[in-house]
Order: C-alpha cells, then sequence, then structure tokens
C-alpha cells in the first residue's frame, strides 16, 4: 500500500514536529498532559518504593491512563519496527559519524545492527562496562526528570508549549548538563567502556 | 474507556518518535555536537505549533474530554531547582541518547538493551524520592 510506504520512509523534521504536536494537543484535548516520566514513579510506587518513602504513596488508579500510554508507545514500537521499517538508516551528519568513529563507536547502519538507534557496539548484554554506563545514565534520566517534575515531553514540548518560565529553565538545565557530558566527559570516558 | 483511548493514542506516539527518528542515540549526539539541525527542527516545530494551539484552545476556552476548560498551572519557580534538575537529567540524557517516551519506545523496536536504562531510570527514581527532602526545591 502506498499510504504505508509513505510512513515507513524517514520523516523530514517538520512532519516530526507537526506530528509531536498533534500528539500533545491530542491529549490535551483528552484532559491529560503529555509527559512519561511518570511512569518510572508508577513503577516504583508499584514495586513497593511507598512502604518506606511517603513520596511513593500514591494511587496509582489516576496514573493508570499514563502506562497505558506508554505500552501503546511500546506497541507503536513493535509497529515500526515490523511494519514500517525505514528502507534506510537515521541519517546522521558524516561529522557525527567520524567523531563516533574515532572513540571506536561505529555508526550500526545495516539491518541487523539496528539501522542508526543504539550504539550496539557500546550497549549490548556482552560488553558489561557498557551496562553499567547505561544503569548510570537511566539512573540520572530517572533521578533528574523526578526532581524537575518532567522530561522532555513534559518540558520541552509542553511545559514550553504553555510559554512556561519553570520549563524554559528546566531545558536550559538539559542543554547545560547534555553539552557538559557530550564535551566535556563523554569523548574521554566512552573508549573505556567499550 | 477513557483509559484505553490512552493506550489507543500510545501507538501513534511510538510509531511518531520512532519514524521522527528522535528515539536514535545518534541524533540526541549529533544535537549536542550542533553537526544536525534535525532534533532542533522537530523540537521547534513541535513547540511553535503546540503554542499557538495552546493558546488558541486557552483563548476560545475549548473545554476537554473531561469537561473543564484547558488550562496550565507552572510549578512553582526556582531558579536552582530547575537548573539543577535539568542538568542531571542533561547528564544522563547525553549518556543513554534517550529520554523516557524514547525509552519505552525503543524497547517496542526491539533493542533488549533498553531494559538496562528502564532499570537505571527506576532506581534514579527510587531514589530522588529517597532523597528529595534534602534537595532545595
Amino acid at each position: 500500500m502506498d499510504i504505508i510506504n509513505w510512513i515507513s520512509q524517514p520523516w523530514h523534521w517538520a512532519i516530526g514536529g507537526l506530528a509531536i504536536a498533534a500528539l500533545s494537543i491530542s491529549m490535551t484535548l483528552m484532559g491529560q498532559k503529555f509527559g512519561v516520566s511518570s511512569s518510572f514513579k508508577v513503577l516504583c510506587t508499584w514495586a513497593g518504593a511507598g512502604k518506606r518513602i511517603p513520596y511513593f504513596r500514591i494511587d496509582t488508579k489516576g496514573e493508570r491512563w499514563r502506562m497505558l500510554f506508554v505500552a501503546g508507545g511500546v506497541l507503536g514500537g513493535v509497529i515500526s519496527a515490523h511494519l514500517l521499517r525505514s528502507p534506510e538508516p537515521v541519517a546522521i551528519s558524516d561529522a557525527t559519524i567520524q567523531y563516533l568513529a574515532g572513540l571506536g563507536i561505529d555508526y550500526p547502519a545495516s539491518d541487523e545492527t539496528g539501522m542508526g538507534f543504539v550504539p550496539t557496539t557500546l550497549f549490548n548484554f556482552a560488553n558489561w562496562k557498557g551496562i553499567l554506563l547505561a544503569l548510570v545514565g537511566g539512573f540520572f534520566v530517572g533521578f533528574g526528570s523526578r526532581y524537575g517534575e518532567g522530561c522532555t515531553s513534559g518540558h520541552a514540548i509542553t511545559g514550553l508549549s504553555h510559554l512556561s518560565l519553570p520549563s524554559l529553565v528546566t531545558v536550559i538545565g538539559f542543554f547545560i548538563g547534555g553539552l557538559f557530558m557530550t564535551w566535556l566527559v563523554l569523548p574521554y570516558i566512552l573508549p573505556y567502556f567499550l | 474507556m477513557k483509559n484505553l483511548a490512552f493506550f489507543l493514542i500510545g501507538i501513534p506516539f511510538g510509531i511518531i518518535m520512532t519514524k521522527s527518528e528522535v528515539i536514535s542515540w545518534f541524533r540526541i549526539t549529533e544535537m549536542f555536537r550542533f553537526e544536525s539541525f534535525h532534533m532542533y527542527g522537530v523540537i521547534g516545530v513541535a513547540v511553535a505549533v503546540g503554542a499557538v494551539a495552546m493558546f488558541i484552545l486557552k483563548n476560545r476556552h475549548v473545554k476537554t474530554w473531561t469537561g473543564v476548560e484547558v488550562s496550565y498551572t507552572p510549578m512553582p519557580f526556582n531558579m536552582k531547582r530547575h537548573l539543577l534538575a535539568g542538568s542531571l537529567f542533561g547528564i544522563g540524557w547525553a549518556i543513554t541518547g534517550a529520554c523516557p517516551g524514547p525509552m519505552w519506545v525503543l524497547l517496542g523496536n526491539g533493542f533488549w538493551v533498553i531494559l538496562i536504562y528502564l532499570v537505571g531510570a527506576t532506581i534514579g527514581t527510587w531514589a530522588y524520592g529517597a532523597v528529595a527532602d534534602k534537595l532545595p526545591h
């Protein structure tokens, strides 16, 4: 079908941005705000974190919509990988590919290696150092998003759409942390994690 | 029933995250290295269109499904907290190349190693809950 082929090809950034806006507007009209990171708080509550920590004593019934939303997101990922697979890998700039090659990180452009989504040379179950780094990275994402009450969806998309100042400062923080890591830390430590 | 609708809208969410390539670790590295406009384009368009839409929805007092008008209450402003929390998140974002939404979507795309991100993020959330009262808010 033509429409399937059309969706499957790599999207222009403007199409991606429009689609994300449509999603956040739809969710607003459905009475909720586009936000994902609170799903981790619900996981903590489900795992019994509320026994010792009052912060996690929440009624997860009110968060059921969010967990169903992320479950739908997982299914959307499955559909993308199987039915809407792009014929080409993610078109990363040559400068980035060269820079990463210099650190020993391959650009996984083939179908088997994942079409440019995850740096499989670094993050794979056979590389315990990479797994440790992934765990630390995930920790910062979880800690930072809860402390800041939101992640990219809640602050960069929803918050900025409402011209919220706390969201703007938080997004500036995302870049302070991200630029610090990308320019001053990762180039020096990544080779040791391979 | 309404919860089911959120599951259904989650499906295009997963597809959009994948097809707009924001789930790619390489796109995030490229963004922080300023070597491509892609991520800035995606987020910029999403925010610009979102801002116009939210303005119209609020201005016309449009009601949501739940019968209340579209509104937004920003969290209380605290410069130190936003910068610190944002920076911690940014450190994680640069390492994992995935924010929370993409983590879930990548898992659906069949990258099992992303389970480690999700475990890390859940532990990080737990740790925040444990020390929250000692941090500036």
